[in-house]
């Protein structure tokens, strides 16, 4: 008797599980050939305001573009690890054409399905693993980053910025560096105050961050994480933040000075373009600026128009491709020349940073 | 120096208060028998349902009440499934997170306004602010308990409370009666099925309130996700307080403080091994379970209630 009801509770738990997870697109109707196939496979929900509400936004551009020639499906909040690999399989099994994965964890689950199926096409965000059908694709943030950090130096009276970081991984710290480098072009005294919190996603934890920053004497503060908590916890207290991942002004308010944010429309439908017309080939994409795959949000009118003038000034050095942000003369926050004068950092370097520039207080740990 | 022990001491009661409500509501329910892993779906739906009641209506009194109506709901339906259908509890609780936890991101999907395309996230509404004690708010230390919003006031209120009614009235004797042995209490003449009810629907209703200080009064509005795992933390802080209301502060101001303290060291430029103070609270819990199941002598003076998570049939010999 017991058991049959531990059962039946077990097949409930079940049913509501996959009832939870998986959330699709109405898929276009009447269409006179059958559409392409593409999946998404998120890490967040999309209502999370910042990374992965910024791929779904690609997503909706592609389905704006190709109309029902595309059909688009997503699937939230999926663990990296084995759960991906079965995720990323069942897709692939179901027929879709094109799976997109965004996170860097999926990167070896990706690897494994992409082996067994050689028709689809893979893509996968951030990581550096590729196959014969499977590429990359990222985008230079810490372009629009040096950006941000400008306005940042100009603004703060106090002369220390703080920053609530996620995790000491090469992404996070070339963002911390990169701000550190733009708010110091433009002000020498700033020093950029740096509070890991070891989560992507915890309101929580990130606005407990801020305020420790803020407690601290930051009077801006930045983020590396996809909650929009720090920018709330400065507005209480009357300061000024810098938003990231989208345009967070728009949630937060005019606080937010303005934000780096990433645009993958752009990206999405023109590798989707391309497999559709069968001249996709196996890639590894890491644009910027000037490609349009990230761009710094416009500015709140807090940002006086100077302020604006310099950050126009360095964003057409690095269109121009005359300049990037990793040009030496660049040292560490020991004093140590890290870059000379005239060189610069190559990608590999940038995607293995493990130190802080000159002007962090903090470590990489 | 009293400065930053105020200053911790303010930011560790904010912290702690969602995990005092949840700690204690668990207590009464585990006193009980009932062992309820639904608390993070349940908080998640308390603080979700509590934010949109305010944000379309402004009033905080109604706010509460619904966080309490569906925190009472959602632990209605796991004492159905445990107490009466005599399901088991892992599952049915496991069931209730799974489906709070999808059906608040559902919900902060849905019931936003059209303007903000739906979501609730992202918006604000009115909030518990914390209230202002004037000059007695400068009062070193005593300035921290003061500086508080209303609901960290109640838990002033409530763990004197629950602790004077677990320990000191004839209720308290029965509840705790009918989870250490509730053949013994059936036949003492306590209602069994009656209370195992009442203190499993209370224990939701309380952790609901504490999912409500979240969207309320600490990160005020709604973001997926919200308790970021705290109602699993709070099944941990029931066993570290010994299942002792009293206690349950201690643990929660622990656990809410290490990322205050943390985070201050942080942030003025030392570094210290986060991941080792956030191991501290989970291995004090690890060492009260290894005792309890070592010791039966022990475990009785602590109190764990014996008949946890065990299903109570009359008939059964």
């Amino acid at each position: 008797m017991k058991n049959r009801w531990n059962l039946l509770w077990i097949l409930l738990a079940a049913a509501l599980i996959a009832g939870c997870a998986k959330k699709s697109e109405p898929a276009a109707v009447a269409a006179k050939a059958e559409p392409y196939k593409v999946a998404f496979v998120y890490i967040g929900p999309p209502g999370d305001l910042g990374w992965t509400h910024e791929h779904d936004q690609g997503r909706k551009a592609v389905e704006a573009e190709f109309g029902d020639k595309v059909k688009t499906v997503y699937i939230e909040n999926v663990p990296e690890g084995p759960d991906a690999t079965r995720i990323i399989r069942q897709y692939a099994q179901e027929g879709y054409d094109m799976i997109f994965a965004t996170s860097f964890g999926y990167m070896d689950p990706m690897v494994e399905v992409a082996k067994e199926f050689p028709k689809v096409k893979f893509e996968h965000c951030s990581g550096y693993k590729t196959a014969e059908n499977m590429s990359t694709y990222f985008g230079r943030i810490y372009q629009p980053r040096y950006l941000s950090g400008i306005v940042a130096g100009k603004m703060t009276k106090s002369n220390i910025i703080g920053y609530a970081a996620a995790f000491p991984i090469p992404e996070v710290v070339r963002g911390i560096n990169a701000f550190t480098l733009g708010a110091r072009s433009v002000n020498p005294k700033v020093q950029v105050r740096v509070v890991w919190t070891n989560t992507w996603y915890d309101p929580v934890k990130e606005r407990e961050a801020a305020v420790a920053l803020l407690d601290a004497g930051a009077d801006i503060i930045a983020q590396h994480q996809d909650t929009v908590e720090p920018q709330k916890a400065a507005k209480e207290r009357g300061k000024l933040s810098i938003g990231y991942d989208s345009d967070m002004r728009a949630f937060v308010g005019d606080t937010v000075l303005t934000s780096p944010v990433w645009n993958w429309g752009s990206y999405y439908k023109d590798t989707i373009g391309k497999a559709m017309a069968g001249t996709w080939t196996t890639h590894q994409y890491w644009e910027g600026l000037k490609a349009g795959v990230v761009r710094l949000a416009d500015m709140s009118p807090l940002v006086p128009q100077d302020v604006k003038d310099l950050v126009k000034a360095a964003e057409q050095k690095i269109l121009d491709g005359t300049w990037d942000v990793f040009y030496g003369p660049i040292k560490d926050n020991t004093g140590a020349v890290k870059v000379a004068a005239g060189a610069k950092m190559t990608d590999g370097e940038m995607l293995s940073f493990d130190w802080f520039v000159e002007g962090v207080v903090g470590k990489v740990k | 120096m009293m400065d930053l022990i105020t200053s911790i001491l303010t930011i560790t009661l904010r912290a702690g208060t969602s995990l005092v409500y949840a700690t204690i509501g668990e207590t009464y329910t585990e006193r009980a028998g009932i062992l309820n892993l639904g608390l993070e779906g349940i908080m998640l739906m308390g603080a979700v349902s509590s934010f949109a009641v305010v944000y379309y209506s402004g009033s905080l009194a109604l706010a509460l009440l619904t966080a309490v109506a569906v925190g009472g709901l959602l632990s209605l339906i796991h004492a159905f499934l445990t107490v009466t259908m005599r399901a088991n509890q892992v599952v049915s609780g496991l069931a209730i997170t799974l489906f709070g936890t999808g059906f608040a991101s559902f919900l902060g999907q849905r019931l936003g306004p059209a303007s903000n395309g739906r979501y609730l996230v992202g918006l604000t509404g009115p909030r518990f602010a914390p209230v202002d004690p004037g000059a007695l708010g400068r009062i070193p230390v005593l300035g921290a308990f003061l500086n508080q919003d209303l609901l960290t006031y109640g838990i002033y209120l409530l763990i004197p409370l629950a602790w004077f009614y677990l320990y000191r009235t004839r209720n308290g004797l029965w509840l705790r009666a009918v989870g250490e042995n509730p053949r013994t209490a059936d036949a003492m003449g306590v209602p069994v099925f009656r209370a195992k009810y009442i203190y499993t629907v209370l224990g939701g209703m309380l952790t609901a309130l504490g999912g409500a200080h979240l969207s309320l009064a600490y990160t005020p509005g709604w973001s997926e996700n919200i308790t970021g795992g705290r109602g699993w933390i709070v099944i941990a802080l029931v066993i570290f307080s010994m299942w002792n209301p009293a206690r349950a502060i201690t643990g929660a101001l622990i656990f809410g403080g290490i990322n205050a303290v943390q985070f201050r060291l942080q942030a003025s430029g030392t570094n210290i091994p986060a991941g080792f103070l956030n191991m501290l609270p989970y291995i004090a819990t690890i060492v009260v379970l290894v005792a309890i199941t070592w010791w039966e002598t022990l475990s009785k003076r602590i109190g764990a209630p014996a008949s946890l998570g065990t299903s109570y049939m009359r008939e059964d010999k």
